[in-house]
């Protein structure tokens, strides 16, 4: 082991765990998931007994209590189903949706909704982007009218990763003005009369994720379901978004450095013009490239992670991780699909899903120019 | 039902062993090291056995130099609730000394039932468990796919060329764990954290194996000759055959 290494044994027994459970239990059914279009729910049943969705969560709601680094082992061994989809639908469970549960809800939203959530008897999505706004989130326009003790809740959310299975949705909704200072969160149940799922979407890839288009139509539910403080909601969500900015930019470096290994191997049996791939040096330099940006990348992970783990500010720093590793690993999608040649445009191999699945990553959990306009406003600059 | 199961730690399968340049044992670096798979199987059937009845206890004990731990926290992450190490002092016992050791800790500690792999992956002896059970006098049953325990009784079904063999023994006995008796689960994450504050006792070998002296000695390791690349035989198939059948009479002298 390294000097001075963030991970303990405990560790590495974790990592055994999530990745026996990805290549053995998950990996097998990637081409049944991804035509299908879904993974079967108990999933998330199994996640759950394994302790997987509630890793940094608090014991008193059925977590681990297990420092961030439990959380990069989850990410770095995950991705080995090679289902980028299922792995982003059980991320949305345990890391997008419930935190700001654990952190800010009241004893009944976590019997209700947190702890069923964490052993993975419920599914968990979250609902923010609407089919008028994505990253301009102080713009949503699903609205809450308060009606004595109740909201009710009109409007429509879209894109959103488990919508059409969730059992609940921590829901963005408008409570007050326009403006950033009008949102707040909500625990919506999805057994609520007036809601609709309105299609399964169809995506470029993460084909094994459920994602949908949602309808709410004078959707009563009872006031005491806010999460935190009322009108606040906008502060929540840029909150909530730093975890979920780490695990896309773990993931996607771990993907990156999956993908690599797995290229050479194969650059190392496929000849061309009398001999290996890997003996040309356009290819060796190549590789070499990015291995050297995966462990940057990498190594700029580990800082943001230990500056969030230890409680310090850092959304810079989050932004610029995810900034760089989701950037970065376009580039291994298509450096390594072009050096298996015909071979990495067939459904056969695992490239031609990793590089259509990798390219969300820009975008989800907020996108690369996003990213790019946080790391200006830390840098200070007079506009 | 005081409940042990004996695990060694092993090299990983996908290591790739070097031996010593002097022969004398294989290079320790760069080895990464498991629990060993068979043994996985009876922790398994260990914790099982202490589900269907209640107030049991699973020991996990591993004898071996002191990395042997690291298997030993596996074992416990996995829901074994204490363990034994006994300590080699690095001294590579053989399959006697190391029964001897074993069967001592096993009657000391009043065991019931104990399971183990049917072997160890390393050196592949299958010598342990059998050697165990006769020290203590106990029946042993090796290769078990499927075991039933009831009223003191166990029927273990094991695995013999062409059938099944049906096995009806008193307890206590041990038990050499195959493949198929179960799936090993796999350690979850509050498993793991609660396996550090799991009660871990030192023993060493010197003390425990009495006077038992090794029948064997390893004297010298080698590493099997590499396999020479295969040869691809031009012409039509008869030219084939023909030149075949004087490659394996005259080169390879097979027929």
């Amino acid at each position: 082991m390294e000097p001075n290494s963030p991970f303990t044994p405990e560790h590495e027994l974790f990592r055994k765990t999530v990745r026996d459970f990805a290549e053995k239990d998950l990996l097998p059914h990637k081409e049944k998931w991804e035509q299908e279009r879904g993974f079967p729910k108990e999933v998330f049943k199994k996640a759950g007994d394994l302790g997987i969705l509630g890793v940094c969560f608090p014991e008193e709601v059925g977590g681990s209590a297990g420092d961030w680094w439990f959380k990069v082992v989850f990410c770095e061994e995950i991705i080995r189903c090679k289902m980028a989809g299922l792995a982003m639908d059980l991320m949305v469970q345990a890391d997008i949706s419930t935190p700001i549960i654990s952190y800010l809800g009241t004893e009944e939203q976590k019997r209700e909704f947190l702890i069923p959530a964490l052993k993975g008897d419920k599914i968990a999505a979250l609902g923010i982007t609407e089919p008028g706004c994505g990253s301009d989130v102080a713009n949503i326009t699903t609205r809450a009218e308060t009606q004595g003790d109740d909201y009710v809740i009109s409007g429509a959310k879209t894109y959103i990763t488990n919508g059409g299975r969730a059992d609940f949705i921590t829901l963005a909704v408008r409570t007050g003005g326009p403006g950033y200072q009008g949102i707040s969160l909500v625990t919506f149940p999805t057994d609520t009369k007036g809601f609709a799922v309105g299609k399964k979407l169809e995506k470029l890839g993460n084909h094994s994720s459920d994602t949908a288009l949602l309808f709410f139509e004078n959707c009563r539910i009872p006031r005491r379901y806010v999460i935190g403080e009322e009108n606040m909601g906008f502060v929540y969500i840029m909150k909530n978004f730093q975890g979920e900015r780490l695990v896309a930019a773990v993931t996607s470096i771990a993907g990156s450095e999956l993908t690599l290994g797995e290229t050479v191997r194969y650059c190392q049996e496929r000849k061309a013009f009398g001999k290996r791939i890997i003996d040309y040096q356009v290819w060796q330099h190549k590789f070499a490239e990015l291995a050297t940006q995966i462990e940057a990348g990498k190594r700029l992970n580990y800082h943001a992670v230990s500056l969030f783990q230890a409680g310090i500010e850092c959304s810079k720093e989050v932004s610029m991780a995810k900034l760089f590793a989701c950037d970065l690993a376009q580039r291994v999608a298509y450096d390594c699909l072009q050096a298996h040649g015909g071979a990495g445009y067939m459904e056969e191999y695992d490239l031609a899903r990793f590089a259509r699945d990798i390219r969300l990553m820009t975008i989800g959990g907020g996108s690369s120019e996003i990213m790019k306009e946080i790391i200006v406003k830390k840098m200070k600059w007079t506009r | 039902m005081k409940i042990a199961v004996l695990v060694k730690q092993v090299p990983d399968t996908e290591t790739k062993i070097k031996t010593k340049a002097d022969g004398s044992g294989i290079e320790a670096d760069g080895v990464k090291y498991i629990v060993g798979p068979y043994d996985e199987n009876a922790i398994e059937e260990a914790i099982k056995t202490k589900e269907k009845n209640a107030g049991s206890e699973v020991t996990v004990i591993s004898l071996g130099p002191v990395r042997s731990v690291e298997a030993i926290r596996t074992a416990l992450a996995m829901g074994c609730d204490k363990a034994i190490h006994i300590d080699d002092e690095n001294s590579n016992p053989d399959a006697y000394v190391t029964a001897k050791a074993l069967a001592k800790v096993i009657a000391d500690k009043g065991f019931e039932i104990v399971f183990t792999g049917k072997q160890a992956i390393d050196q592949d002896n299958s010598q342990v468990t059998q050697q165990v059970a006769e020290f203590l006098g106990w029946p042993q049953v090796m290769l078990v796919e499927k075991l039933e325990i009831a009223g003191g009784k166990a029927t273990a079904t094991r695995r013999v060329s062409g059938g099944k063999e049906v096995y009806e023994v008193p307890l206590p006995a041990i038990f050499g764990c195959e493949k198929g008796l179960n799936t090993p689960r796999y350690a979850s994450l509050p498993g793991i954290m609660k396996a550090k504050t799991k009660p871990v006792e030192t023993l060493k070998l010197s003390a425990e194996k009495g006077d038992a002296q090794p029948k064997v000695v390893l004297s010298n390791f080698r590493l099997p000759p590499e396999k020479a690349p295969g040869r691809m035989i031009a012409g039509d198939a008869a030219a084939q055959v023909k030149e075949l059948v004087r490659a394996l009479r005259e080169e390879a002298k097979v027929i």
